[in-house]
């Protein structure tokens, strides 16, 4: 896990959804640079989570920190302001915009910047030739291209992103994690990841986070957790050789 | 990254079918009519009356697929609008009384201007107070919604009474133009050129502005609107309030079109405006406009036809449209 004050933390967060009580005393702390992955199985709560801190479902106890702010009860908008960056589990892509017109939408501050546009088209060349169709034209991994495109076309402090590799072809992921890769390497930006593929989470975190019943119930640095096998079998339920 | 010699783009959906469908019904109606200039006076006729539906019916399919709200309380700023209007007609008569179509034009606009601005104040006011409590929750919707509605209509009643009131046209649009056989009303063409402008104005933002892409963007996901950093409610208040101004335009067109005011006006126009806002696909301008059309053509149609069966042709025209489209022409929202 990298140095320095978190920029983001959880403490006691409970979240209510309807009568559902999903998230019980979520603790989390999202160091400042790096990638953070949080696992868990389907139902663990990791969605919620994610959502809890985009404001989107609001915490019922507890507080949601980010970079020296309480933004617990703040508006989805002003989180995002805020400079958190969200690609949620369905993509949120608008199919009936074009590319273009996705990526337009998402930089607030004015005109796309030019290098920027040039250094993501280098992440993801598909999303070049496909700039001015709808984006309902577009398979799935592009997609998801698209949607991670839109939160890093401009500089934010910090990314969420949920499953970016659901569904997605094995030939897609690799291109998701060299994407990952150099966004890492390119910029300073803080990136909590939502997963489920843990070779994916293996190859590409910093940190890792272990929810179970709407709980965190592991943190640690992700090389330890993915050298003991023992340890992801008790977490997670899962051997790595079984594991895609 | 260039494109490769082989690679090919798939193509952009076009989906023109819904376009067609105005077209084709009017060729197939020539037949049955018999006669050209009665088809052609019944066509215009249609196309003016669903350019008005038109306008009140836009706004309405925005705040429908933009924020979920069903506002039934929309037909009442129909009536305003016109209600608005004739309070300002006395001030203008000279210029509607002039011989004169720029004179006469700039009365219309006047009246415009005017019902516009008091639907659209009287829109956020609607907004802030009556539909802002009640977001996400359907059932109260409509209960307060209606409720506005009926208050709306009452405080008219009480204010210009309850029967109905002439609102003579500009002198330069009374009568009609003949091209041989063929008679237009003045006014229809009038009726079609304002609707024409509001359609074009309507692209024009939502597909060339940022506004507009907001807009459109909100209409489909408006939760990932916000996780973009943009306060979707703000958003709609502005797009309530052009709804009502546009329903208010709509009321002084309408009052034009009838050549009077009732204050049951904006209860007529509104279920044509839903019927419309369906046929269209909810949060579709394109849509909404080609549903109007076919709803005032096909009005038109089955009136001149078989009369018996006027009343009942939208409801059956909504019904074959959504056995074909069961989310109508050109639905937007995945809802």
């Amino acid at each position: 896990m990298s140095d320095g004050a978190p920029l983001l933390s959880l403490t006691g967060v409970n979240t209510h959804i309807g009568p559902y009580h999903i998230l019980q005393g979520v603790d989390l702390e999202v160091r400042r640079g790096g990638l953070t992955m949080l696992l868990g199985r389907n139902g663990a709560g990791k969605t919620t989570t994610l959502r809890t801190i985009m404001g989107m479902w609001h915490a019922s106890a507890g507080n949601v920190r980010f970079d020296d702010a309480d933004i617990t009860a703040w508006a989805t908008p002003d989180i995002a302001r805020a400079g958190i960056a969200y690609v949620p589990e369905n993509m949120g892509i608008f199919a009936d915009l074009t590319v273009r017109e996705n990526l337009l939408l998402a930089a607030r501050s004015g005109p796309i910047d030019d290098a920027r546009l040039r250094w993501i088209f280098g992440l993801f060349p598909a999303l070049e030739k496909f700039w001015p169709l709808t984006a309902g034209v577009l398979s799935g991994g592009q997609k998801q291209m698209l949607s991670i495109a839109r939160a890093i076309i401009e500089p934010r402090k910090l990314f969420l992103i949920d499953e970016p590799t659901k569904g997605l072809a094995p030939a897609i992921i690799g291109n998701i994690i060299a994407a990952f890769s150099e966004l890492k390497k390119s910029t300073d930006t803080t990136i909590l990841v939502v997963e489920q593929n843990f070779l994916f989470a293996k190859s590409l975190g910093d940190a890792v986070a272990v929810m179970d019943n709407g709980r965190i119930v592991h943190t640690g640095a992700m090389a330890e957790l993915a050298a003991d096998r023992d340890l992801q079998h008790r977490l997670l339920g899962l051997h790595l050789d079984q594991h895609q | 990254m260039s494109a490769g010699k082989t690679f090919k783009l798939p193509a952009r959906r076009r989906d023109i079918a819904p376009l067609l469908l105005v077209p084709l019904l009017a060729l197939a109606a020539l037949p049955l009519i018999g006669s050209f200039s009665t088809w052609v006076t019944l066509t215009l006729a249609g196309v003016a009356m669903g350019m008005i539906i038109f306008i009140t019916a836009s706004g309405l399919t925005l705040v429908f697929g933009l924020m979920d709200v069903l506002n039934f309380g929309h037909g009442a700023f129909i009536s305003i609008g016109a209600y608005a209007a004739i309070v300002l007609v006395p001030l203008v008569s000279g210029l509607m009384q002039a011989d004169s179509i720029a004179a006469n034009l700039g009365a219309l606009m006047a009246l415009i201007a005017i019902a516009m601005l008091v639907t659209g104040v009287l829109g956020y006011a609607f907004e802030r107070i009556i539909v802002m409590p009640v977001y996400g929750q359907p059932l109260k919707q409509i209960l307060v919604t209606v409720g506005g509605m009926i208050v709306a209509e009452q405080l008219i009643i009480a204010i210009f009474g309850p029967v109905q009131i002439v609102l003579p046209l500009p002198t330069a649009f009374r009568g009609s133009l003949v091209f041989g056989d063929v008679a237009v009303e003045r006014y229809r063409l009038i009726a079609v050129a304002v609707g024409l402008v509001i359609f074009a104005a309507m692209l024009l933002v939502l597909n060339r502005t940022r506004l507009g892409l907001l807009i459109r963007a909100g209409v489909e996901n408006g939760e990932m609107v916000e996780a973009l950093g943009y306060h979707i409610r703000r958003l709609f208040v502005g797009v309530f309030v052009a709804g009502s101004a546009l329903a208010g335009l709509g009321g002084v067109m309408w009052g034009f079109y009838r050549e009077a005011l009732t204050p049951r006006m904006g209860m007529d126009v509104m279920v044509l405006a839903f019927i419309v806002v369906v046929i269209g696909g909810l949060g579709s301008v394109g849509g909404c406009f080609i549903g109007a059309l076919l709803v005032a053509v096909t009005a038109n149609y089955a009136g001149f036809l078989a009369p018996k069966l006027a009343l009942g042709s939208n409801i059956l025209l909504m019904a074959l449209i959504l056995l074909w489209r069961s989310r109508g022409l050109y639905p937007v929202t995945r809802r």
